[in-house]
């Protein structure tokens, strides 16, 4: 799932000063899933911000709302009235909802709640961790399953650098294990560790957010 | 045998001489005279002279500016060059721009990256965006491509081939154990000509390692010069063996440091016994010896080991 993480309420006060009625919207899928934008969520955000902004001399008129997808353009039609009530919107979906949003009432200023953080898996209650970088040149049919370029601190692609901890943690991060160790632990596994001593060449990064702004066309789909 | 580079470093070694590196820290600021007072302390005290590439993401004067300002001053460099803030295409550059200086020993390493953090009341910088375009053994084979095919990594020709030493890192006793020698062996494979270790305190078990090496037939490829850290106390062996991934301390060395009435001394005498003892090992053709901010201390450890004057190649 792609996850979210709420931005600090102070950065959120920032945006809706001047603002007077405030719409709070989440989306009840991935962020829905990682506890940062569905309706529990939306619903403590509400009163916070109406609390915060009281706080801060700039009282506002908070309403809320909870859509199905924010992503998909036919769910955004059903908070179209209270949109046209609002002067601003906070919406606290990941950045594509988000500018879904953004576009679709394009006269209401649209401020993030959240940053939009990762794609990632929800691994305990309350535990979430990195498993896809989006890097557009999938290389798990050489890595046994398991992602270094999202889950390497250095995206290494031949084995783990000098930082694996002595208990298998990341050096930079104690608590999140070497990717390479687990790779070579299910090569050994497999009696396939001979297949992670041939050189990987440099990646191909065209197809990732460094070769620019995404446009996948499919011909096939368009008549 | 034809050289690479011709360096001094290549020439001692392949004189079959015990070759000695050391490091020189570049400074915090563009202080010529900062460089110049170290080299001056450590020339002829070793073969070569790494000069490292923000280390712990803290800035400092370029490695390569500062492997000039060695080299003029007589003394030969090891220019570092990490993974961690340059793409494929600024590294091929710099690399030209090092040789086109007269830089001809690289170290290719994937880096600190800056999230590790900096020590001590020094900050780094956390907050940028790590490049990682490439990793060391990607690296590593772009820069033997420069140099034995003329070729850069996107395909397009150079107009000349620049001549470089190139050399890799090697954390031999970092767990996954069992695929450390195998990851030596991908960095020889990829153009590795020479290889400083991560410190080594526990000789038995980097014995172990440095035998597979020699079974795989690395060291007939590759030279491996082992890393030695010259102890100072028994809080800074502590610390190593807890913080920095890879350092293996036994705990009677620390002991010993701890129970030492001149921890400096005694560290001197641990670091000519460390000397002695990988000296011995099969496949080892020298010492990367560092002093961190002990530079000093260099000299006279060196002409203890017997390891001065360095050989004129």
């Amino acid at each position: 799932m792609i996850t979210a993480e709420w931005k600090p309420i102070e950065e959120m006060v920032g945006y809706l000063r001047g603002h007077k009625k405030v719409l709070v919207i989440g989306c009840a899928t991935c962020v829905a899933e990682c506890a940062a934008g569905g309706e529990r969520e939306v619903e403590t955000l509400a009163p916070l911000l109406a609390m915060a902004m009281q706080n801060d001399g700039n009282p506002i008129e908070v309403k809320s709302a909870t859509l199905e997808r924010q992503c998909e353009p036919e769910f955004l039609e059903a908070i179209a009235e209270a949109a046209a009530e609002a002067d601003a919107i906070v919406s606290v979906a990941c950045g594509i909802g988000m500018q879904l949003v953004a576009e679709r009432y394009a006269d209401t200023p649209l401020y993030p709640g959240v940053n939009t953080t990762s794609l990632s898996i929800r691994e305990e209650p309350g535990l979430w961790t990195s498993r896809c970088a989006a890097c557009g040149d999938c290389v798990l049919g050489f890595t046994f399953g398991l992602c270094p370029v999202a889950r390497c601190a250095k995206s290494l692609q031949n084995g783990p650098c000098g930082g694996t901890r002595t208990n298998g943690m990341c050096e930079i991060n104690q608590d999140t294990p070497c990717i390479w160790r687990l790779i070579v632990e299910r090569a050994t596994a497999r009696g396939r560790l001979e297949d992670l001593t041939k050189v990987r060449p440099p990646k191909d990064w065209s197809n990732s957010p460094a070769g620019g702004p995404k446009r996948m066309l499919r011909e096939d789909l368009r008549s | 045998m034809s050289l690479h580079a011709g360096t001094k470093l290549e020439k001692v070694l392949a004189a079959g001489q015990f070759a000695l590196t050391t490091e020189v820290g570049p400074p915090r600021g563009p202080d010529v005279e900062e460089v110049l007072k170290k080299a001056e302390i450590l020339k002829g005290v070793a073969d070569a002279y790494n000069v490292t590439d923000n280390q712990t993401a803290v800035v400092r004067m370029s490695s390569i500016a500062g492997s000039k300002i060695l080299l003029d001053a007589g003394l030969e460099p090891v220019a570092q060059m990490t993974c961690r803030d340059r793409n494929r295409i600024a590294m091929q550059s710099d690399l030209l721009g090092a040789a086109a200086l007269g830089l001809k020993n690289i170290l290719a390493i994937s880096g600190d990256h800056q999230g590790a953090g900096a020590s001590g009341k020094l900050k780094g910088h956390p907050g940028a965006k790590g490049v990682y375009d490439v990793d060391s053994i990607q690296l590593i084979n772009i820069i033997k491509n420069m140099r034995d095919e003329g070729v850069q990594a996107g395909g397009d020709t150079l107009t000349s081939k620049p001549q470089f030493f190139i050399g890799a890192a090697w954390t031999p006793l970092g767990p996954p154990i069992e695929f450390r020698v195998l990851r030596l062996a991908k960095k020889v494979a990829a153009g590795a000509d020479f290889i400083q270790t991560q410190a080594v305190y526990d000789i038995k078990a980097f014995a172990e390692q440095m035998a597979k090496a020699v079974d795989m037939g690395l060291t007939e490829k590759t030279a491996i010069l082992p890393g030695i850290i010259i102890p100072r106390s028994a809080g800074m062996l502590n610390y190593m063996n807890k913080n920095v991934p890879g350092v293996v301390v036994p705990q009677e060395l620390i002991d010993r440091m701890k129970a030492a009435s001149d921890p400096q001394a005694e560290g001197v005498k641990v670091t000519l016994e460390l000397i002695e003892q990988v000296r011995e090992l099969p496949g080892v053709k020298g010492v990367h010896l560092q002093a961190i901010e002990a530079e000093e201390l260099l000299p006279e450890i060196i002409n203890q080991a017997g390891l001065s004057p360095r050989p004129e190649v």
